[in-house]
């Protein structure tokens, strides 16, 4: 099989695996062996074929049908592409195994249907992840926010229903609006929508038309919840946890904040940004965004809630990484989407594991809970670390290499937003823990006569193993990233020609 | 192909209709209107190809020659819209016999199919004709048959629709027929290529922009342009559903076709825009036509009078098109005949299907249909991104070149104003979601009927081939490119 075969069988695969997934509700054994076999093909077919060629400067491009004059529907992957390739496909490995456990554990109904919609939803991550021009990545981006979109709103309650109205509002909203928008402007003004390395639209926009520009793709992609475009995230809580995992960690944030990078990177170029300022403000909305979502996060007591505020927070990193461009920034920012996903992927399952194994909800009421499940908690710590950004853990690489890249472009303001906000979401983080592992429970009177609560404060007791064991491996990943991460840095140097 | 076969493209329909009469046993007339259309069908493919391989087909009827006699004459925006008009047609024929029964009286069935083949008729000779004349009285034709047919509603609003559609049709047909005398009167002949060579030479004169004036008036009235729109919820809503599914991908169409042939083919670009500011006019109803009709559509109770009003806001993505005057607004207004026509048939398939099988297509007995109706619900959601224009489907295609076109001519307020315009449309095709997949089914609510498959299929077909134009656009987009090139090329 040649790569560039290889390249279109790793978008198709996710749905063929939806498709089969489909067909398989009457046996929930063999369905979930298919979701784990498909994810798992994906997985070993882009680390064992795509990898090594685009590790060594290949860039593998596949042309199915030209679509618009000069905008084909066509694939072609970039050291950006490839990194969330890879963690979507691997995320979405563990996130089936955890989805099992959790959906089994918490009696949820419409089981196949998720299952589908969660495969659709991989689907249009890779496609996102692979797509070599605005087009590709516009419709895979639609079809991320379609998919999604019935797992949001799976309870079937009217607040599901209502987390839909305002999920599917803001991001089609704000992708109909300002993205399709500067795609069709970017088309316009080039006669192309092609990502090419060092930008298209050099030469082509300047000055305000620039700012213009800027300002559609950052806030068009609300799945990079800016502000004041964030509410959707905190919305879509009602979701069972395997779904906020995937919205958090897997497909959709990320997918969001790369668009933001690969854009800013491939179609207005840094050099461009950078010798322009059309990306000057930008910086200060991103500051805003990291602070104001931390403070929120603080103030949270639902755990998913604070969790939710502090990704907003964290994928603003992102972008201000982006809108300083320079590369070091840029490959700190980039980084930052592998090690977010893994952070905070392990905060979810904790969450969710909490919710299964003790039906916890508020941070207020997980007194003592630390002793009970020691697993869950301790993996629930090691991601927060991460995602604080503290040595030795994976979070500490991408924020040293942002702050390197503020220092380089003298935004010296910027380098103290993210150091303040490392204070903040100690602050928001830490206290969970603390209050779990180091202050007595306290008695529950709704539970007095629960004999499992009586004894709940002495022995272990987990989560089932399915939803424990997920987060223990993602966050032993946390710390694996902070040993290794030259792979990670020499795969993302090839993006900015250094 | 057989050099006859552009007047076969008229003749056949037009004599299979009294046969229908003479038969009138429902199935044999049902037997010989499929006969009829899926033969007009297969052969507007041909001339399409044809057209497309070797140039425009003119064809001297009964042998007088041009431009003595009546002159048919092809080229590819009307070989398309031959195209959409048959294939729309023979496609939603296919489940008319299942869907008749439970809103006509079986006696009168052979009477749906003769107006039905008629009306394809009427369509057809409007497209076809290269003379002025003919397209009018083609258009009498089309316009009495689909009276009749929309009085054959089940209720008896369809026949206070009908009667409403009447007298609105015929002060269309009329200020069209003054327009095509005041033509006449003007340049001295029918034929409409040498209207246009001799409208060139005269200049714009007060005659000329009246003649222009009643034109455009008389095919906004059967276009259903905001605010000459007031005829289509009513007949959309109240006539029989296959007859719904037909006329909103056909009649509309062919009425646009005429203002662009006339607008484009015979006063030229020169003329109409430069100095007549035909877009002046256009442009502001195309942006109303999206909003109000659009908005007014998030309001009804009745599904199927919310897609009527959805085809207003339609048209005006069409007018749209034709009022930026430029290669990519153009083809985007062409190309959006071509995907409408087929989403909202297959829209319109669906509603048959829901009025089978629960008996109504009120928003509130849709409730819990999601469950019930699997693949009718699916398919009204596939047929409700390409309505909001979701990429991927054919709906986005359409919505690309209208926003290219009006970035081109600089109107960037136009842009932004038609995005916005497609987010209404994501509002009031979720109402429908919402009702069908997150509300129980009332627990006195009648058991669904299973839906007749002879509906669904075509209903999946049209649909599937929005999703197919949505990615595969050599065929929509790439033919509608070509004949907005030839039209702004300057004539035909």
């Amino acid at each position: 099989m040649t790569v560039e075969t290889a390249v279109g069988l790793a978008v198709l695969l996710p749905l063929i695996g939806a498709a089969v997934v489909s067909r398989l509700g009457k046996v929930p054994n063999v369905r979930e062996l298919a979701s784990l076999l498909t994810a798992g093909g994906l997985f070993a077919l882009v680390v064992t074929t795509i990898l090594p060629v685009v590790r060594d400067g290949g860039r593998p491009r596949i042309e199915l049908m030209e679509v618009f004059p000069g905008v084909p529907l066509a694939f072609e992957v970039e050291p950006l592409g490839m990194l969330f390739g890879l963690v979507a496909s691997g995320l979405w490995i563990v996130t089936t195994i955890y989805a099992i456990g959790y959906m089994r554990g918490h009696d949820e109904v419409h089981q196949t249907r998720f299952f589908v919609c969660f495969a659709l939803a991989i689907f249009g991550a890779m496609g996102v992840a692979f797509a070599a021009n605005l087009f590709t990545l516009f419709l895979f981006y639609e079809a991320i926010t379609l998919s999604t979109y019935p797992l949001v709103t799976h309870a079937g309650t009217d607040e599901a229903k209502r987390a839909g109205r305002i999920y599917l509002g803001v991001l089609m909203g704000t992708s109909v609006a300002f993205l399709l928008l500067a795609v069709l402007w970017t088309y316009y003004l080039t006669g192309t929508t092609e990502f090419r390395p060092g930008g298209i639209l050099a030469g082509k926009a300047e000055g305000g038309t620039l700012v213009v520009l800027v300002a559609l793709y950052a806030f068009g992609t609300g799945k990079a919840a800016l502000m004041p475009f964030h509410k959707w995230l905190p919305a879509a809580m009602v979701a069972p946890t395997p779904v906020s995992a995937l919205l958090h960690a897997v497909a959709v944030v990320k997918a969001g904040v790369f668009t933001v990078m690969k854009v800013f990177v491939y179609v207005l170029g840094l050099d461009l940004l950078r010798t322009s300022d059309a990306s000057r403000w930008l910086t200060w909305v991103a500051a805003f965004t990291i602070l104001t979502a931390s403070i929120i996060a603080l103030r949270k007591d639902n755990l998913k809630a604070r969790l939710a505020y502090s990704t907003i927070s964290q994928l603003a990193y992102i972008v201000l990484a982006a809108a300083i461009a320079t590369p070091d920034s840029v490959i700190g920012g980039s980084m930052h989407i592998a090690m977010h996903a893994f952070g905070k992927i392990t905060l979810f399952f904790c969450a969710g594991a909490i919710m299964v194994g003790a039906h916890k909800t508020k941070v207020s009421e997980m007194h003592g809970l630390g002793r009970r499940m020691p697993f869950t908690f301790l993996a629930f710590l090691l991601g927060s670390l991460s995602v604080i950004g503290v040595p030795p853990f994976g979070g500490s690489w991408s924020k040293w290499y942002m702050a390197l890249g503020a220092a380089e472009a003298e935004q010296k303001f910027m380098i103290a937003v993210l150091m303040v906000s490392s204070l903040l979401s100690i602050g928001y983080l830490m206290p969970v823990v603390g209050r779990a592992f180091f202050s007595a429970p306290k008695p529950d009177p709704e539970h007095a006569g629960d004999a499992d609560h009586a004894t709940g404060a002495r022995g272990i007791r987990e989560a089932p193993l399915l939803c424990v064991a997920p987060p223990v491996f993602t966050a032993l990943g946390c710390i694996a990233l902070f040993f290794w991460p030259e792979g990670l840095y020499d795969l993302l140097a090839g993006m900015v020609g250094s | 192909m057989h050099p006859d076969l552009p007047a076969l493209q008229i003749v056949v329909p037009l004599l299979s209709a009294p046969v229908c009469v003479l038969l009138r046993r429902p199935r044999l007339a049902w037997a010989v209107a499929m006969a009829a259309t899926w033969f007009a069908f297969g052969n507007s493919i041909v001339i399409l190809r044809h057209v497309l391989a070797t140039g425009p087909i003119s064809y001297a009827l009964g042998g007088f020659p041009v431009p003595y006699g009546i002159e048919l004459s092809i080229d590819s925006l009307n070989a398309l819209v031959l195209v959409i008009v048959t294939g729309i047609s023979a496609i939603v024929l296919i489940g008319s016999p299942r869907s008749l029964e439970r809103e006509v009286p079986t006696e009168r069935h052979y009477l749906v199919y003769t107006a039905y083949l008629l009306c394809m008729t009427g369509l057809l000779g409007m497209t076809i004709t290269g003379d002025a004349f003919n397209i009018f009285v083609f258009l009498e034709i089309s316009s009495l048959s689909s009276y009749s047919l929309i009085s054959m509603g089940r209720t008896r609003r369809a026949v206070t629709s009908a009667f409403q559609y009447l007298v609105m049709g015929t002060i269309g047909g009329t200020f069209i027929l003054l327009g095509i005398g005041l033509l006449y009167m003007v340049t001295g002949t029918l034929n409409l290529a040498d209207m246009s060579q001799r409208l060139a030479m005269t200049g714009a004169n007060r005659t000329v922009l009246v003649s222009l004036a009643f034109i455009v008036a008389g095919t906004s009235i059967k276009l259903a342009v905001f605010p000459l729109h007031i005829w289509l919820p009513n007949a959309y809503t109240f006539a029989p559903a296959i007859v719904t599914a037909f006329l909103a991908a056909t009649a509309t169409k062919v009425a646009f076709y005429i203002l662009a042939r006339f607008v484009y083919g015979v006063y030229g670009v020169q003329l109409a825009f430069g100095e007549l500011r035909l877009d002046a006019v256009l442009l502001p109803l195309a942006l109303l036509a999206m909003f109000v009709a659009s908005t007014v559509a998030i309001f009804q109770r009745d599904v199927k009078r919310m897609l009527a009003y959805s085809s207003v806001a339609q048209v005006g993505y069409m007018l749209l098109g034709m009022s930026l005057a430029n290669v990519d607004g153009l083809t985007g207004g062409i190309v959006h005949l071509f995907n409408h026509a087929l989403i909202k048939s297959g829209l319109f398939l669906v509603m048959a299907v829901v009025l089978l099988s629960v008996g109504s297509t009120r928003l509130d007995d849709m409730r819990g249909l999601g469950r019930k109706l699997p693949l009718t619900m699916a398919a009204f959601v596939l047929g409700g991104l390409g309505l909001i224009g979701v990429p991927g489907t054919a709906g986005f295609v359409s919505k690309w070149y209208l926003i290219l076109g009006a970035l081109e001519d600089g109107l960037w307020p136009v842009a932004v104003l038609t995005l916005l315009s497609s987010l209404l449309a994501v509002v009031y095709v979720w109402r429908v979601i919402e009702v069908a997949y997150f509300q129980e089914r009332p627990a006195d609510a009648p058991e669904p009927e299973p839906a007749p498959a002879s509906l669904l299929v075509p209903a999946w077909a049209l649909l599937g081939a929005s999703v197919w134009f949505g990615v595969f656009t050599s065929y929509s987009a790439g033919v509608a490119r070509e004949a907005a090139e030839m039209l702004l090329g300057g004539g035909r």
